[in-house]
């Protein structure tokens, strides 16, 4: 970014501020401070402008794009199994989940629809995918407020879920599994016993990070109060998954809007909590992760047999149309818009994610806080830099 | 199960669909030119784009609360060498008696310009969504819907970079995710994908042969294991 | 010293010799123990066990290669500022080592006024940080320099005022006198174990310990050197040997301050029922001392390991409106029962 840029991103920054103005009886200079791009606390290479009085912030303008790889276009030039490799690398944490809706999408203008088998385990593969991402997110927010122990647990027992997740697919964070139509392959053999006991030492971890994080006064202090949004304003920006829930809305895409996979076949509650701070999504968070491992268990149970593949031609051609699957990511609600005009690739397709609309709502909400709240808001909002910049 | 027959045919009507299609219909009245309805799916509906806010304000206050995306599509085809007869294509459609004819329709809820305003809106109460879409007139400028859905402001500053589509009433449509020297409009179809332009796609296979000094010796050793597992895989 | 007869300033030098010598040692054990690997035991992971035994040579390692780095200063830095506030810092702890007692006579200096001395000459090291945050010409800096200007200033008060309660029942500055007074007092009349002041002024260690962590710079007081919002906060842009200053002064500190409460609380150099001759106290003394530094400085690093860290409203807070209202009030109580009793 040029100077030039950076002047008239200033400047749309003072504009923010001239609506933002705290009352300070000394006329003190304000003082611009860029968090970001290379930071600790950021996530990745996003950068926020921000312009301070002291320690209090007037405007807050993140500036975006030091990831963007332009999958959009990209994936306008390549047939649709060749997209999956694009898209695993949207949201690199929540691995298996970023190729189902796109999948999904693809099949739905196929008119095919995956066998039971392939449903029950994509939606296995997916909630392993959720509490790998959550339980990252449980340990990073006490690095952003300041507590260096909890992350080296998270990380101990992610690689846990991340072991299971290899075995069937083959690789950790990408796994390129998902196939239109079921799946690459079946589950090994005695995998479903292995993951069994994962998901006990799972919810050991969830109440670990409860008694050393939620339990702590200086945590509560931090973070109860810090980052309010209200209902209507995350309605308007358009918050998905614990953002949303954290403020009071019940909305969660596996209930309301099942693409086809196994959620209406188990016994599960979506959370939610009326504050709306950073309390509230850390605390909806850490209960989700507690009901996917519930979730995997249930799935365990009642995998059924049956093929694990549909039967589809070898070159697969999508019909024309047009296709809007959203399902609800460990980030929240991800959804590929896909126009296809019956040949081996798609001819657009639009990306909805979670963390973009998610972050645009902080020049909002960061008005009048302190600059470590900005660090504490940047934390429960979680988002993941290849999301927002695809 | 298989491939399915039009779903008009086996699944049953929609009832709650149709149902917001006609109150639609009736909120919008003159506005809406189209609408496209799919059972289990978004409502398609594409508006005039002289009314773009009023439209999403009727769907708004029909309860359309939640602010999915905007965004937008151009129909041109791209110039590289995917939909032209090329030799790579050639490889590509062996199992076809004719090659695939590219229909030049646009879309669900039909279309007349290149360009297509895109949106996509949750309600939450009916537990129901609705895609909105407007064909963009030459000059390509609509309204901004930034009062209504203050998430919108990021959409239309990258739908405005991608495309180029002006948004009167923003009150600044600076780049999000491109550096401000960086000229051209990258999500249109005459924007050239440098990638594809320096060597064309290959077609299906994307990768290097196994050279056949090496094919040899990998089959030895995949029976190999084969034979020492007891034959099983 | 009664063996040898050496002159006033023969002595003084050898001590001040050995004091030079026992600083980065202290802070090499305490960074070795409680940084390199009580922090990775409780991270559920080894660190360092490579070099040396046990990885004990780790930071003879580090202070190499912090040695043999390029002396970089920012374009716009204040050079003279900026090269002289690590020795600030560094003299205020060295200046603290002159009145620490680890026997009878082994102490560099006996002064009447010991622990006023101390606590005048520990509130330098707050000048050292603003000018390091001042003179880095880095945004970062400034701010972590302005946030330890606050917070140092405004924890000195609960410090000096929980270390009164100790001398209102030592009846003496001096921290020989105080070590005696553990030593030969008793409690309501029960003497075998003397008169430790942990149990008689447990308030005011509790005070004491909390206001030693927010003069440490530790969590939950490390706003100066937030590493996740300010990265590094007031000594961010110095590396190699100046940065090698500001960490031997941080944990030579923290041995001293742990030093300080060890004379005041546990007994210092004394343990009950010890009725040994002073010749065999001061070869005793040093690792009676050891022992009782690093019990308190395990507790310490303990909490610095565990809890998150405050906000800067909350943590001024915090001193002005809990911790001055808590130590005047020992104070009172302290006087009451000492007239009284």
């Amino acid at each position: 970014m040029t100077a030039t840029s950076d002047r008239e991103q200033m400047a749309y920054v003072t504009a923010q501020a001239a609506d933002a103005r705290v009352n300070v009886e000394l006329d003190t200079g304000d003082m611009t401070l860029n968090i970001g791009p290379q930071h600790p606390a950021t996530h990745g290479t996003l950068r926020i402008a921000a312009r301070l009085d002291g320690e209090q912030v007037i405007a807050a303008e993140p500036i975006m794009g030091y990831m963007h790889r332009g999958y959009e276009k990209l994936c306008e030039v390549r047939t649709y199994p060749q997209c999956t490799t694009l898209i695993n690398r949207i949201d690199w944490l929540g691995s298996f989940a970023n190729e189902v809706p796109f999948i999904l999408a693809a099949e739905r203008l196929m008119e095919v629809e995956a066998p039971p088998r392939a449903q029950w385990i994509r939606t296995i593969l997916f909630e392993l995918s959720r509490i790998a991402n959550l339980s990252l997110f449980l340990g990073d927010m006490g690095v952003q407020i300041g507590a260096l122990t909890p992350v080296f647990f998270a990380f101990r027992d992610r690689e846990r879920v991340l072991n299971q997740i290899e075995e069937v697919t083959g690789g950790r964070f990408h796994p390129n599994f998902d196939r239109i139509g079921g799946l690459k392959d079946d589950i090994p053999k005695g995998w479903v016993d292995e993951t069994r006991s994962v998901m006990v030492k799972m919810r050991t971890f969830c109440d670990e990070m409860e008694d050393l994080l939620v339990g702590n006064e200086i945590f509560q202090a931090r973070c109860r109060g810090v980052g309010v949004i209200p209902a209507d304003m995350a309605l308007g920006h358009g918050l998905s998954g614990a953002n949303l829930r954290a403020s009071g809305i019940d909305w969660d895409l596996r209930r309301d809007a099942n693409p086809g996979l196994a959620w209406d076949q188990i016994d599960w509650r979506v959370w939610t909590h009326p504050d709306g701070d950073s309390f509230a999504r850390y605390w909806v968070r850490l209960q989700e992760t507690r009901e996917a491992t519930r979730m995997v268990d249930q799935l365990l149970d009642g995998i059924p047999s049956g093929p694990i593949m549909a039967k589809v031609p070898r070159i697969i051609k999508v019909p024309a149309g047009e296709a809007y699957i959203s399902t609800e990511n460990p980030l929240g609600e991800m959804g590929y818009y896909v126009v296809s005009k019956g040949d081996l690739g798609p001819f657009r397709v639009k990306i909805r994610t979670p963390s973009f609309n998610n972050i645009s709502v902080v020049p909002w909400v960061m008005k009048g806080v302190y600059v470590p709240d900005v660090i504490t808001i940047l934390g429960s909002l979680y988002f993941i830099l290849g999301d927002i910049d695809r | 199960m298989g491939d399915q027959p039009t779903p008009e045919e086996t699944l049953p009507p929609d009832e709650e669909r149709e149902n917001l299609l006609t109150e639609l219909s009736e909120s919008l009245g003159e506005i809406l030119i189209d609408s496209y309805l799919r059972p289990h799916e978004d409502l398609w509906l594409r508006v005039r784009v002289d009314n773009w806010h009023d439209a999403v304000r009727t769907a708004k206050d029909a309860g359309f609360a939640y602010f999915g995306f905007l965004s937008a599509i151009d129909w041109n085809i791209a110039p590289e060498g995917r939909y032209e007869n090329t030799e790579f294509d050639a490889g590509l459609i062996e199992e076809d008696e004719e090659p695939v004819k590219l229909d030049a329709s646009t879309g669900y809820a039909g279309g007349d310009t290149r360009f297509q305003l895109l949106m996509q809106l949750h309600s939450l109460d009916r537990q129901l969504g609705v895609i909105l879409k407007a064909d963009l007139g030459e000059d390509m400028t609509v309204d901004t819907i930034r009062d209504l859905f203050p998430g919108a402001d990021w959409h239309e500053r990258e739908t405005h970079e991608m495309f180029g589509i002006v948004f009167q009433g923003h009150p600044t449509l600076q780049p999000l995710y491109l550096p401000t020297e960086f000229e051209g409009h990258p999500l249109r179809k005459d924007f050239p994908l440098l990638a594809r332009q320096v060597k064309p796609w290959p077609g299906v296979v994307d990768i290097e042969e196994i050279p056949e000094r090496l094919e040899a010796q990998l089959e030895a050793e995949v029976m190999a294991a084969f034979e020492a597992e007891g034959g099983q895989a | 010293m009664s063996l040898l007869a050496l002159s006033y300033w023969q002595e003084t030098a050898i001590k001040l010799g050995l004091a030079l010598v026992v600083i980065p040692t202290t802070s090499l054990i305490l960074v070795y123990l409680f940084l390199f690997k009580m922090m990775a035991f409780m991270q559920s992971r080894l660190g360092p066990n490579d070099t040396g035994p046990y990885g004990s040579l780790q930071l003879i390692a580090e202070a190499i290669k912090f040695l043999q780095k390029e002396d970089i200063h920012p374009a716009q830095a204040d050079r003279r500022v900026f090269r002289m506030a690590p020795v600030v810092v560094l003299a205020s702890t060295f200046l603290l080592y002159v009145v620490l007692p680890a026997g009878p006579d082994a102490v560099v200096q006996n002064l009447d006024t010991g622990v006023f001395y101390a606590m005048a000459v520990s509130s330098l090291s707050v000048l050292g940080i603003l000018m390091a945050g001042w003179a880095s010409a880095n945004k970062y800096a400034l701010l972590g320099g302005l946030r330890a200007a606050g917070q140092l200033i405004a924890y000195e008060l609960p410090l000096i005022l929980a270390v009164m309660g100790v001398v209102i029942q030592a009846e003496t500055l001096n921290l020989q006198g105080i070590v005696e007074a553990q030593a030969t007092g008793e409690i309501f009349g029960f003497g075998a174990i003397g008169n430790p002041f942990i149990l008689t002024q447990f308030l005011a260690f509790l005070i004491f310990m909390i206001s030693a962590q927010a003069e440490l710079t530790q969590t939950p007081f490390d706003m100066p050197v937030a590493e996740t919002e300010l990265v590094g906060g007031f000594h961010v842009e110095y590396t190699g040997f100046r940065f090698l200053l500001f960490f031997m002064a941080e944990f030579g500190t923290a041995f001293a301050f742990s030093a300080l409460a060890a004379v005041m609380f546990l007994g210092g150099w004394w343990i009950p029922g010890f009725d040994v001759d002073d010749n065999v106290l001061n070869i005793l003394g040093p690792g009676v001392m050891l022992a009782k530094i690093l019990l308190i400085a395990f507790f310490i690093f303990w909490v610095r390991f565990t809890y998150p860290r405050l906000r800067e409203d909350q943590l001024q807070k915090f001193a002005w409106k809990v911790l001055i209202p808590l130590a005047l009030g020992n104070i009172v109580l302290t006087g009451i029962f000492k007239v009284v009793f």
